[in-house]
C-alpha cells in the first residue's frame, strides 16, 4: 500500500512522516515534490508539518496553490484518504478541504510539548483502531495552532461528529488547562463531512515509535491502512458481482 | 496602478497580538486605550490602469491575500498621479 508524502519548500517533517509510515508493515511511503501533478499511484496522501513557503502571508496560504494541490483536491473529492499534520492541517484549511482556520496561539508563544488528546470519534477512517474516549499522547510544535471556526461551522462540526481529537488532561477531561494554544473547544483535529480528509495539529509522525516517547501516532496510520484495505476488498467484491 | 490592501482580523477572531500591544500601551501611560487590532497592509504596484484589473484583484484578495474565514479585506485604489503637460 503506497502513501505519498508531499514535500513543499519548507516542509520539515517529511522525513518523520516517511519513517513513521515505513515503520508499519504493509505500508510504503514515497516523497512527492510539490511541483508534481498526479497522485494516481497512491492509496493515501500525507501533508507533513513544517513551514511551507516560510509561512509567508499566512500558514499554508501560498502552499495551497502549489501544482500538486490540484491533484490533492481532486483525489480528496474522489474519496482518497488525506492526512494533514501541523502545517499540513493549516494547508488543508487554507485550501478549503477542511473548515475553519488556524491562527496565532493565544499565548503568542511557539509551543513545543507532549500533549494528551482524547479520541472523540472511533469510527472515522483515521481512528477506528482507537476506542472512543481513549487517550493519545502526541507531540505538538507550532506557533499558529489555535483552531478557529465561526459559530455555525462549529455547530456543524459537532453535529456531524467531525471533531476527531480534543486536547485533554491525563485523566481525559477536556479542561482549559489542557488546551495548549487556545483552540476553540479544545479542538486538536477535525475531518471533513465526507470523513476522508483529516487534519490535526499534533504530530502522529513524531510519535510512532515507543523509543520516541510514544507510539500512539502509529494507530492513526494503521487505521488508515485498515480502511484502505477494507475499501479495496469491497470494491473487488463489487467488481466480481458486476 | 497602485493598489493598497488592508487585511484585518474579523471581530470574532481573537487577536492576542493586538491585546498584548493594548496592554503595553496602557502600561506606557495611556490607560485610555480600549483595544488594538493588528492587521496587514500591502502596497501593490500593477502595470496598467484599466478597469478589468479590479475584479481580478478582488478575487486575489479573497483567494490569496486574505482568508475570509478569519479576515476581512479592503482594497484601496490610489488615483493615478496627474502628468505634467509641459514635458
Amino acid at each position: 500500500m503506497k502513501f505519498a508524502v508531499i514535500q513543499f519548500p519548507g516542509s520539515n517533517c517529511d522525513q518523520d512522516c516517511v519513517a513513521a509510515i515505513n515503520g508499519i508493515a504493509g505500508l510504503n511511503a514515497e516523497y512527492i515534490w510539490h511541483k508534481e501533478t498526479s497522485l494516481d499511484d497512491f492509496d493515501a496522501i500525507v501533508l507533513p508539518g513544517g513551514f511551507a513557503y516560510g509561512d509567508y502571508l499566512r500558514c499554508g496560504a501560498i502552499a495551497r496553490f502549489s501544482p500538486i494541490m490540484r491533484a490533492v483536491t481532486s483525489d480528496a473529492r474522489a474519496g482518497k484518504l488525506v492526512l494533514g499534520t501541523c502545517n499540513g492541517f493549516q494547508i488543508l484549511c487554507e485550501a478549503g478541504l477542511l473548515p475553519g482556520a488556524l491562527v496565532r496561539n493565544r499565548s503568542l508563544r511557539f509551543v513545543c510539548d507532549m500533549v494528551t488528546t482524547r479520541v472523540e470519534v472511533d469510527d472515522s477512517p483515521f481512528t477506528h483502531g482507537c476506542q472512543k474516549g481513549s487517550l493519545l499522547r502526541l507531540p505538538i510544535a507550532h506557533g499558529e495552532g489555535c483552531f478557529f471556526a465561526n459559530a455555525k461551522t462549529l455547530r456543524d462540526l459537532n453535529d456531524n461528529r467531525q471533531v476527531i481529537l480534543r486536547y485533554a488532561d491525563s485523566r481525559g477531561r477536556i479542561v482549559p488547562e489542557s488546551n495548549p494554544n487556545g483552540s476553540i473547544e479544545n479542538i486538536a483535529g477535525i475531518c471533513n463531512r465526507e470523513r476522508n480528509v483529516f487534519g490535526l495539529m499534533p504530530h502522529p509522525d513524531r510519535a510512532s515509535d515507543a523509543r520516541l516517547g510514544s507510539a500512539d501516532g502509529a494507530k492513526i496510520f494503521r487505521s488508515m491502512m485498515q480502511t484502505i484495505s477494507a475499501n479495496s476488498a469491497i470494491s473487488e467484491r463489487t467488481k466480481q458481482v458486476a | 496602478m497602485k493598489a493598497k490592501v488592508l487585511v484585518m482580523p474579523k471581530a470574532a477572531v481573537l487577536d492576542p497580538q493586538g491585546n498584548a500591544v493594548r496592554d503595553a500601551m496602557r502600561h506606557l501611560g495611556m490607560p485610555e486605550v480600549r483595544s488594538v487590532r493588528i492587521g496587514k497592509y500591502m502596497e501593490i504596484d500593477i502595470d496598467g490602469e484599466n478597469g478589468e484589473l479590479e475584479p481580478r484583484l478582488h478575487s486575489l484578495c479573497r483567494d490569496l491575500l486574505s482568508n475570509p474565514v478569519i479576515e476581512d479585506y479592503e482594497l484601496l485604489k490610489e488615483k493615478p498621479a496627474k502628468r505634467k503637460r509641459n514635458k
